[in-house]
């Protein structure tokens, strides 16, 4: 018997997140000739807009309909996942924050493997699935074969499949509340209370035209001021990656990524920065990127259209030497 | 508070440039720099802080062979502890369900309130805590970057999801939390307290120490396999600009003309 296969659907406030489409792409990688289903929880009205919305592109949508999933907790959501899933199914699940909070624990309640952060399929052979996954930020990459004979959760990074919106399917949704929930919820061990929003900072990045953003590469605190001075040579903004942020030498608010700002400059230089995909999350509308990085072989080099190989704090200030004496 | 931390020795990214040795099997490994995995290191000292607030004492454990005692000895001199190392050649080649399952055998063996895991580590999967929490059966938190102890019973902890917003919530203990980078500051760890700890015993347990019954660890446990390491084909990719610097910034400042990114 074929294996089912499944996708389950991130939303916010009735708003699709851009990984359902891309994993209809992720699936179709897979080379298992089965219909895909989306899992969608969630509650009320929105819930119902975000399940047609995805009846269009899945040949069926499960449709988890909870009070207690206004705002999904993956702790009260795995219990419910677990009472209606195959345990030899095959689920996909985006690898980002909800995707990482929820994903590992659900495998093991399945008993099925899980393969974290796939950024490829090479087809299944003989119950096992090989897949691509990246390791070492990106620096080199590796193939795996993962047993899927009792079931797989894979989370797949967001990102790397093109959506698929060329589905034109009428879906059927299958309302699987009361599966779900004939057994009752567990007291749930882990209560949310609210979100916080990021504080606001004093350059707002995301709408920058320049952004001069700089990484671990810098080194020191006390080497930040050749960022600074670029920035101001070019008449842009300083932005940077998260490592940045941690060792507290710029704000949060001036961080790029997936945890930060989503920016979209028409010219972005990278100095400095390996190239993680959670920082290149970041960065939309495709702007004319320059990397600066002394490792020939960073991952960076293969987003960005323009590399130069140089150690950033001997580069960056005659950069900015040059940009001056031609602006005069 | 009991407290433990499961920590990974790890090439450290910052210091090498990873490449893939001549047939693929493996990275190149001679002259490179290991040192502890960044985000366990920010778990350690936020157990730390804990520690100093409220009472207790932390473990740091680790999977691993021999040489993963340098990374335990680093963060007892940090301030953890105790050190626990779960090693035996039937653990090699465990995938991440292995690993978790190790652990939890090893936990078992213990005593905890709170164990905190970093968020992931060089393979980039994050999977450990998450698996653990599973495994045994306690409450799991991802990607936390705030803790509050609210009493003996109960924390309050910060999630860091998208935009850098934060996901507050109340947890049970015992629980299992996964941390983010960025939490604290980890303090400075000197070759004087490294060598205050140089004598302490770090016991080493295997299978019958931590008596794992499972068939899940090792490689033949192990559900997902790694084959090879490649070094992927890169597409389009950047032009590299070739030259003196002074070439090299005639055309970069050209390019930058054109495209605007002078003002
Ligand atoms: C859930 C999650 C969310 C995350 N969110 C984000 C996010 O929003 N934004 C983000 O940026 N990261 C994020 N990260 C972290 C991300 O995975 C990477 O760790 C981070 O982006 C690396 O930053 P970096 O490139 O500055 O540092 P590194 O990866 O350490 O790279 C430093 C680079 O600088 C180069 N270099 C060093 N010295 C010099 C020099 N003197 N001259 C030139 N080059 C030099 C090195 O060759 C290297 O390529 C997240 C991680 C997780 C797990």
């Amino acid at each position: 018997m074929t294996q089912r296969i499944f996708a389950y659907i991130i939303h916010k406030k009735g708003v699709v997140d851009d990984t359902a489409l891309e994993m209809v792409s992720a699936a179709q990688r897979l080379g298992i000739d089965a219909p895909i289903t989306a899992v969608v929880a969630g509650s009320g009205d929105e819930l119902g807009t975000v399940c047609n919305a995805m009846a269009a592109s899945y040949a069926e949508v499960w449709k988890i309909d909870d009070d207690a999933l206004a705002y999904i907790n993956a702790e009260v959501l795995r219990e419910l996942l677990v009472r209606i899933l195959p345990t030899d199914g095959i689920v996909l699940i985006p690898h980002e924050h909800f995707g990482m909070d929820l994903a590992p624990g659900l495998s093991v309640k399945l008993g099925a493997a899980y393969l974290p952060d796939a950024v490829d399929f090479e087809g299944i052979e003989d119950g096992y699935l090989k897949a691509v996954r990246e390791e070492y930020s990106g620096q080199v990459n590796t193939h795996v074969l993962c047993d899927i004979s009792q079931g797989a959760v894979v989370t797949v990074r967001p990102g790397i499949f093109k959506a698929d919106e060329s589905q034109a399917l009428q879906g059927q949704i299958v309302d699987k509340s009361s599966e779900a929930l004939e057994e009752g919820r567990t007291d749930a061990r882990r209560r949310y209370i609210e979100i916080v929003e990021a504080e606001v900072g004093d350059v707002d990045i995301t709408k920058s035209e320049i952004l001069v953003s700089v990484g671990r590469g810098i080194e020191d605190e006390d080497n930040m001021e050749i960022i600074f001075d670029l920035a101001e040579a070019m008449g842009g903004d300083v932005s940077c990656s998260r490592p940045v942020v941690d060792a507290k030498w710029l704000e949060k608010s001036r961080q790029v990524g997936t945890s930060g700002q989503t920016v979209k400059p028409k010219v972005y230089l990278a100095l400095g920065i390996s190239g993680a995909f959670q920082h290149l999350g970041g960065i939309k509308g495709s702007p004319f990127i320059v990397a600066v990085n002394k490792n020939s072989k960073a991952p960076i080099f293969q987003s960005a259209d323009i590399g130069v190989v140089a150690d950033i704090l001997d580069f960056v200030p005659e950069l900015t030497d040059r940009i001056n004496e031609m602006k005069g | 508070m009991e407290i433990l931390v499961c920590i990974k020795r790890v090439p450290d990214t910052a210091e090498n440039e990873i490449e893939v040795n001549r047939d693929g099997s493996d990275i190149e490994r001679d002259d490179l720099v290991y040192s502890v995995n960044e985000w366990d290191n920010y778990a350690v000292e936020e157990a730390i802080q804990i520690r100093d607030k409220v009472g207790g004492s932390i473990t740091v454990v680790s999977v691993g062979d021999e040489d993963a005692e340098e990374v335990l000895r680093r963060e007892m001199a940090m301030g953890a502890d105790k050190g626990i190392l779960l090693s035996d050649n039937a653990f090699e080649g465990s995938d991440g369900e292995g690993v978790a399952t190790i652990l939890k055998a090893g936990i078992e063996k213990g005593n905890y309130d709170l164990i905190l895991t970093g968020a992931q580590a060089d393979d980039g999967a994050g999977q450990i805590g998450g698996m653990l929490a599973a495994m045994l059966d306690w409450p799991y938190a991802s990607l936390v970057n705030i803790i509050d102890i609210v009493d003996d019973k109960t924390i309050k902890v910060g999630r860091e999801i998208a935009g850098g917003n934060q996901e507050m919530n109340e947890m049970d203990l015992p629980c299992v939390l996964s941390i983010q980078t960025g939490i604290n500051e980890p303090r400075y760890v000197g070759i004087r307290g490294i060598r205050k700890v140089a004598s302490m015993e770090i016991p080493m347990l295997g299978v019958k120490d931590i008596e794992l019954l499972s068939e899940s660890v090792g490689k033949s446990g192990a559900k997902v396999k790694r084959l090879d390491y490649f070094v992927p084909e890169l597409g389009e990719g950047a032009e590299i600009l070739e030259g003196s610097t002074d070439e090299i910034i005639d055309k970069l400042t050209e390019l930058l003309k054109a495209k605007g990114g002078i003002k």
